[in-house]
């Protein structure tokens, strides 16, 4: 008698992973290799030189007390700054607490990013024109709003795309699911991207899910899913840019998952990683830096040197400084404030607090 | 001037406000060709295209999701959740996202969402359909809870509610929605948010209420008026934030207060509501503060609701305790 075989039926199809630039720094995908001017491929890699420093100082500024919540982000440049150097300054991000660096890069000036790691609105308070959410904390929250901010701009018929981060634990949220099948649902412009660093605080990659790949959960949405070497910031850059083209086109949304790592803690606040990974898998991913394959390239290419990059890294430092100095230079928030941005139409119950913490501050 | 249902007045708003205003969005499960499984979005879709209302697919936390991110593109969405017991699926997006966004951006952006469902018990629906849980969305700062009694309130709420740059949860009782009609003009018209109504005028007692509980404590109020006991019925409408001012006015009017609500006795609408009689009337009071809820279990098994919902024998009662104390 024949029988159903669910062995066979589980299995789908094997994931390629698309690379570009390995890591020693040589092209292996000729033809997928993007079309980046020489000066885009320096400004790809100054931003992504520009978000190492960038961690290394918000590290020791948050131990001297100077900044509040941080996630490491090294390790990840090729996936952060290569999907984000793939958008317009018209496409709308919605980033979750790791992505700042792709937040800052698409127009939040870096002051702004450290008041809000420092708890402070004003690192929120957005320009009508900028297109662009806070960095999410619930996990997995940005991508049905992801689906919403693409359904809208797809009504208001622009030519644009909202795209969203999370990281290998956000996949198996029920809003990853829901924001990636209502996107496709409505065939509405958005690019879903899983930065899957291995591990979501402790718990790795394998115990998240039985799926062989996370890019295969597109698969039950209807829509097209992407695995990227995630170290490799041309690869990264292809896909994200092949996926906003079509998107954008009006063709649905893209799943593309980032394989790629984080050196440091999940955050600053008391995560120690030696309790969930050993220090051989750290170095093994060290190896596949994403920097160091970056600048083998451009320096072959003849359009880097060890000169231009200590340029740069000062350059980014004295950024960091400005950055810093007027953060602390802005004044305290007041409750009174909090209470006038609850409502638009303030309500008397609240317009009594608001006299009463006014009366309060003035003291 | 017609005589209509509820549910008829709440479509007649919800058509008169896709048709005023072209960034108004009415979506949800079944709201399309089906018209809702109240009806209430009858005809909308035929009348107004399925740009304008249509159906998502099956999912709370998407559907408020969608409406957060049609406002950020500069929508005013008004979502449907089918049954306000499923609103458990969908609590970050409206108490951790919609309704704290104008706080998190510091007044930088807005999020002129309505989020329409249907509560309440009486009507013999299954586990999770008819829980009163405004008390839920009561507590969380920035978002509206409207309640309407009835068609006229529902229509002119309905479209206040649309129409202000604040996140609301509009509340619409299934036993309101064909129980009784009421004049309604055809017209467009608006009833005020964060405005109680005196819904009977009356001097010995003030029954502070919303909602259903409304009509039962207008039944009561006719019965006890034979007994010689003139009762105001104050209507809240709003819910959260509180008419503070109306609910102090009826106090010091009438010196006793009985408070009736549909939901669970802890830490419901009305627990707020004694607090406030509590802080600016308690020297008018002639009597302690009687209260009418239900019992603090889960709603119960539909065969029971009868003897687990308040009524008016409920409210008759603890009336002339009060009085008579």
């Amino acid at each position: 008698m024949k029988k159903i075989d669910f062995e066979q039926l589980k299995h789908t199809p094997e994931t390629e992973t698309l690379s570009i630039l390995d890591e020693t720094g040589t092209i292996v995908n000729e033809d997928l290799v993007p079309e980046l001017t020489d000066e885009q491929l320096t400004e790809l890699f100054k931003q992504m030189v520009w978000s190492r420093v960038l961690n290394e100082r918000s590290t020791k500024l948050n131990r001297q007390g100077r900044l509040g919540f941080f996630a490491p982000t090294s390790g990840e440049e090729a996936s952060q700054i290569g999907s984000n150097f793939a958008m317009t300054p018209d496409d709308f991000i919605l980033p979750a607490y790791r992505d700042v660096p792709q937040l800052v890069q698409h127009g939040l000036p870096l002051y702004q990013a450290f008041l809000w790691s420092r708890g402070h609105v004003d690192g929120n308070k957005y320009p009508d024109d900028f297109q662009a959410l806070p960095p999410q904390i619930i996990i997995g929250a940005q991508y049905v709003q992801t689906a919403g901010v693409a359904l809208g701009i797809k009504k208001n018929a622009k030519k644009t795309v909202a795209y969203t981060y999370t990281g290998d634990g956000g996949t198996s949220q029920g809003d990853f699911y829901e924001g990636i099948n209502f996107a496709g649902a409505f065939q509405a412009p958005a690019v879903f991207i899983v930065q899957n660093n291995g591990y979501a605080i402790s718990v790795p990659r394998d115990k998240q899910t039985a799926a062989p790949a996370l890019a295969q959960k597109a698969v039950a949405a209807g829509i097209p899913g992407i695995q990227v070497d995630g170290m490799d910031a041309l690869a990264v850059y292809a896909a994200t840019k092949a996926a906003r083209d079509w998107a954008a086109a009006g063709n649905g949304p893209v799943l593309i998952e980032t394989l790629t790592y984080r050196y440091g803690p999940h955050t600053l606040s008391g995560d120690d990683p030696k309790r969930y990974r050993t220090s051989a898998e750290v170095d093994d991913w060290q190896r596949k830096d994403p920097l160091i394959r970056m600048r083998k390239y451009l320096t072959d290419k003849g359009l880097w040197t060890t000169e231009k990059e200590q340029a740069w890294e000062e350059e980014v430092n004295q950024e960091i400084n400005d950055a810093i100095k007027k953060t602390e230079s802005i004044a305290p928030q007041k409750v009174s404030d909090f209470l006038k941005n609850t409502f638009v139409d303030t309500p008397p119950t609240i317009q009594a607090e608001i006299a009463a913490y006014t009366a309060k501050e003035s003291d | 001037m017609a005589k209509l249902s509820m549910v008829k007045a709440i479509t007649q708003s919800l058509d008169q406000e896709i048709k005023r205003d072209e960034k108004v969005l009415v979506f949800g499960e079944d709201v399309g060709r089906n018209g809702g499984v109240f009806r209430a979005t009858d005809g909308l879709q035929d009348a107004n295209g399925a740009d304008r209302v249509f159906d998502t697919p099956l999912a709370e936390s998407g559907i408020s999701g969608l409406a957060m991110g049609l406002a950020l593109e500069g929508f005013r969405p008004v979502p449907e959740i089918q049954f306000f017991g499923f609103v458990f699926e969908t609590m970050d997006e409206i108490a951790g996202q919609i309704s704290r966004t104008g706080h998190r951006m510091g007044g930088s952006r807005k999020m002129p969402i309505t989020i329409r469902a249907p509560f309440g018990g009486g009507v013999h629906t299954p586990e999770l359909h008819a829980d009163s849980l405004e008390g839920l969305m009561a507590q969380t700062p920035g978002l509206r809870v409207v309640i309407p009694s009835g068609p006229y309130d529902a229509k002119g709420l309905l479209a206040s509610a649309i129409r202000s740059d604040d996140p609301v949860v509009f509340l619409e009782h299934m036993k309101l929605y064909r129980s009784f009609k009421e004049e309604v003009p055809e017209e467009s018209y608006t009833v005020p948010l964060d405005t109680a109504d005196v819904k009977r005028a009356g001097k010995d007692l003030s029954i502070i209420t919303y909602g259903y509980m409304v009509r039962e404590s207008l039944k009561a109020a006719e019965e006890l008026a034979k007994e010689g006991i003139d009762v105001e019925v104050l209507d809240l409408r709003t819910v959260s934030p509180l008419d503070e001012e109306a609910i102090t006015a009826t106090v010091k009017k009438t010196g006793r207060a009985v408070l009736v609500q549909e939901a669970q006795n802890q830490a419901g609408v009305m627990g707020q509501v004694a607090s406030v009689i509590a802080e600016k009337a308690i020297l008018s009071l002639e009597a302690p503060i009687g209260r009418v809820s239900a019992p603090d279990t889960p709603y119960p098994f539909s065969e029971a609701e009868e003897t687990w919902l308040p009524n008016k024998a409920d409210i008759v009662t603890k009336v002339k305790e009060i009085i008579n104390y």
